[in-house]
C-alpha cells in the first residue's frame, strides 16, 4: 500500500515536472482545451440566463379577454355567464381597467410612462386559464369569445412563452451536440500531446519494458499528465466564461437598464461551474488512456 | 532453471533463426553461447526472456513456460532476470546512478533502499566513482559495466549477456568476463553470448555452440 501510494506520488511529480520543463507547450495546450470547453459553459451559461427571464412569464395557455368599452350591459353578463358555466374554462378573473392600470404602474420602468399618460387607455378585461391545452379546442373556445359581442379582442398568451421554450429547448440541444464535439476535439488534443510526450520518452519506455516494467507502471505518468492538462484546461475554462460574462455585463447593463431592468447574465451555478473540472479531468485522462495504450501495443513484440 | 526443448523460432518471412534446440542450463552455472553473428544467440537469449515467442517448442525458466506467459505476467518474469543488450540501451538523458535506479523504482523499493542497492551495484561494477556522470561521457568499458550495473540492481538469479565483449579491446573484454565470473560465483546463474573463440577460450566454461539455428555438440 506505501509503495503504491509512492509509485503514484512519483509519478504524478513526474508529470508535474515534465509539465513545468515544457511551460509553453503546457500553457498552449491548457489554452487550446479551454477554449473548447469554455465554448459550451459559456452557451450554457448564456441559456441558463435567458430561461430565467423566461420562467417570469407562465408556460400555463392563458386568454385574455379585452372588452368593448361601449359593450352594453346584458353583453357584459352574457359574456360573464357564458365564462362561469363553460367547462373548458377552469378559472376566469375579472380585472377591471382600473386594476389593469395599477398593474401596470407597479411593473418596472413603466411608472413613468403611466403617470405620463392623462387618461386610462386600457380597456377592461377577463383573463382565463383554459382546461384545454393548446390546440384545436383552445382555438375553438378563443373564436366563440371572439363572436361575443361585449368583446373586442382575444389573445392566447401562451403563443410566445411556448415559442420561447421551444427556441430554449434548440439552443440546448444545440450546445450539447457542440459540448459533444469539443469533448471529443479534448481527447483527441490530448491524444496527441501525450503522444508527442511519448515520442521524447520512447527510449525510456522501451527499455523499461525490456527490463520489467509493468504497463500499469509505465502508463501512470501519461495518466497524470493528461488529467493535470485536462483540469488545468476546464479551470481556464471557467475564467474565460467568467470574464466573457463580466465583458458582455457591461453591455447587458446598459441595454437592461434602459428598459428598466436589473437583468445581468448570471455565472454558472456552482454545482455546473464544478462537474466542469472532473469532466476536463475525465477527457484528459481518456486521451492519455488512449495515446499510451496504443502506444504500448505498437511497441508490443511479437 | 532454464531448459529448452525442441525450440523453433521463425520470423514473418520464413527466415528461421532457431531450429530443434533443446538443453538445460542448471542453477548456479555458468555458459557461454557460441556461434557466427546470425547464428541465432540473439534470439535465443530473446526468447529467455519473452522478448520474442517461440514458433515451436517449449522454453522453461524456473519451471515457468515463458512462450506461454501472459502479457502482464512477463514483467516479473524479466525483473528475475539481469539483462545486458547488445546495445546496452543506457539512457543518456540521466546520470550514471540514475540509470541504474531505473530498474529499482518498478517495484517496491522504498527510495533509500533503492539507492542503496544502486551503490552496490555500481561499486560491484567499479564505477561507484562515476556516478554522476552522464553515460556519454564513459569510456566503451564502463559504458559496458554501467549496463550490467543496471542488469544486477534487481539481484536477479540469472544474468545474461548479448555480446557483452563485442566493441572492446581484449583488456577492458577479460575485465567484462571477470565482472560475469564475480557473479556466478556468488550464485548467480550467468549466459554470455559471443562470437569471440579466443576468450572462450581462455575461460574453461561449457559452450553451447550454434550454427545456423542449430546446436551443434
Amino acid at each position: 500500500m506505501r509503495a503504491w501510494l509512492r509509485q503514484h506520488r512519483q509519478a504524478l511529480a513526474g508529470a508535474l515536472g515534465k509539465l513545468t520543463a515544457q511551460k509553453y507547450a503546457a500553457v498552449l495546450n491548457a489554452l487550446v482545451i479551454g477554449i473548447a470547453l469554455a465554448l459550451p459553459a459559456g452557451g450554457y451559461a448564456l441559456l441558463a440566463s435567458l430561461r430565467s427571464l423566461a420562467t417570469g412569464a407562465s408556460l400555463d395557455p392563458q386568454l385574455s379577454v379585452f372588452l368593448r368599452a361601449e359593450a352594453k350591459r346584458p353583453e357584459l353578463e352574457a359574456l360573464a355567464r357564458k365564462l362561469q358555466s363553460d367547462p373548458r374554462v377552469r378559472e376566469a378573473r375579472y380585472i377591471p381597467r382600473e386594476q389593469a392600470l395599477k398593474d401596470l404602474q407597479a411593473t418596472e420602468g413603466l411608472a413613468e410612462v403611466v403617470a405620463a399618460l392623462n387618461r386610462n387607455p386600457l380597456p377592461d378585461a377577463w383573463v382565463v386559464r383554459p382546461r384545454a391545452a393548446p390546440g384545436a379546442e383552445l382555438e375553438a373556445l378563443a373564436q366563440e369569445l371572439r363572436a361575443q359581442p361585449a368583446v373586442a379582442h382575444v389573445q392566447a398568451d401562451a403563443a410566445w412563452a411556448r415559442r420561447l421554450a421551444a427556441l430554449a429547448g434548440t439552443a440546448r440541444l444545440a450546445i450539447a451536440l457542440l459540448a459533444a464535439l469539443l469533448a471529443f476535439g479534448l481527447v483527441a488534443i490530448t491524444f496527441n500531446t501525450i503522444r508527442l510526450q511519448i515520442l521524447t520518452q520512447r527510449a525510456e519506455i522501451e527499455i523499461s519494458k525490456l527490463i520489467g516494467a509493468t504497463d500499469a507502471f509505465i502508463r501512470r505518468p501519461f495518466f497524470y499528465l493528461g488529467a493535470v492538462q485536462g483540469l488545468a484546461g476546464g479551470l481556464l475554462a471557467l475564467v474565460l466564461v467568467w470574464g466573457g460574462l463580466a465583458a458582455l455585463n457591461t453591455g447587458v447593463a446598459d441595454l437592461a437598464s434602459s428598459y428598466g431592468s436589473s437583468f445581468r447574465l448570471a455565472f454558472l451555478a456552482p454545482g455546473d461551474a464544478l462537474t466542469l473540472l472532473p469532466f476536463s479531468c475525465f477527457l484528459g485522462w481518456l486521451g492519455a488512456y488512449l495515446s499510451v495504450s496504443r502506444y504500448l501495443l505498437e511497441i508490443e513484440p511479437r | 532453471m532454464i531448459s529448452f526443448s525442441g525450440v523453433a523460432k521463425r520470423y514473418s518471412g520464413g527466415y528461421e533463426a532457431l531450429r530443434g534446440v533443446s538443453f538445460a542450463i542448471a542453477e548456479g552455472e555458468f555458459a557461454f553461447v557460441a556461434g557466427h553473428s546470425g547464428a541465432g544467440k540473439s534470439t535465443l537469449l530473446k526468447l529467455i526472456a519473452a522478448i520474442e515467442r517461440p514458433s515451436a517448442g517449449a522454453v522453461l525458466v524456473n519451471g515457468q513456460n515463458v512462450g506461454a506467459l501472459k502479457r502482464a505476467a512477463i514483467p516479473y518474469l524479466r525483473r528475475n532476470l539481469g539483462l545486458v543488450f547488445q546495445d546496452q540501451k543506457l539512457l543518456y538523458d540521466r546520470s550514471v546512478f540514475d540509470n541504474v535506479m531505473l530498474p529499482l523504482s518498478f517495484g517496491e523499493l522504498s527510495g533509500r533502499e533503492a539507492a542503496r542497492r544502486a551503490c552496490a551495484a555500481l561499486d560491484k561494477v567499479g564505477l561507484a566513482a562515476r556516478e554522476k556522470a552522464n553515460p556519454v561521457q564513459l569510456s566503451g568499458g564502463e559504458q559496458q559495466r554501467l549496463a550490467i550495473a543496471r542488469a544486477v540492481a534487481n539481484r536477479p538469479s540469472i544474468l545474461m549477456a548479448d555480446e557483452p565483449t563485442a566493441n572492446l579491446d581484449a583488456g577492458a573484454a577479460a575485465q567484462i568476463l571477470e565482472i560475469f565470473a564475480a557473479f556466478n560465483q556468488v550464485g548467480v546463474t550467468v549466459l554470455v553470448s559471443t562470437h569471440d573463440e579466443a576468450l572462450i577460450g581462455r575461460f574453461a566454461r561449457r559452450v553451447l555452440r550454434l550454427s545456423q539455428g542449430s546446436l551443434s555438440a
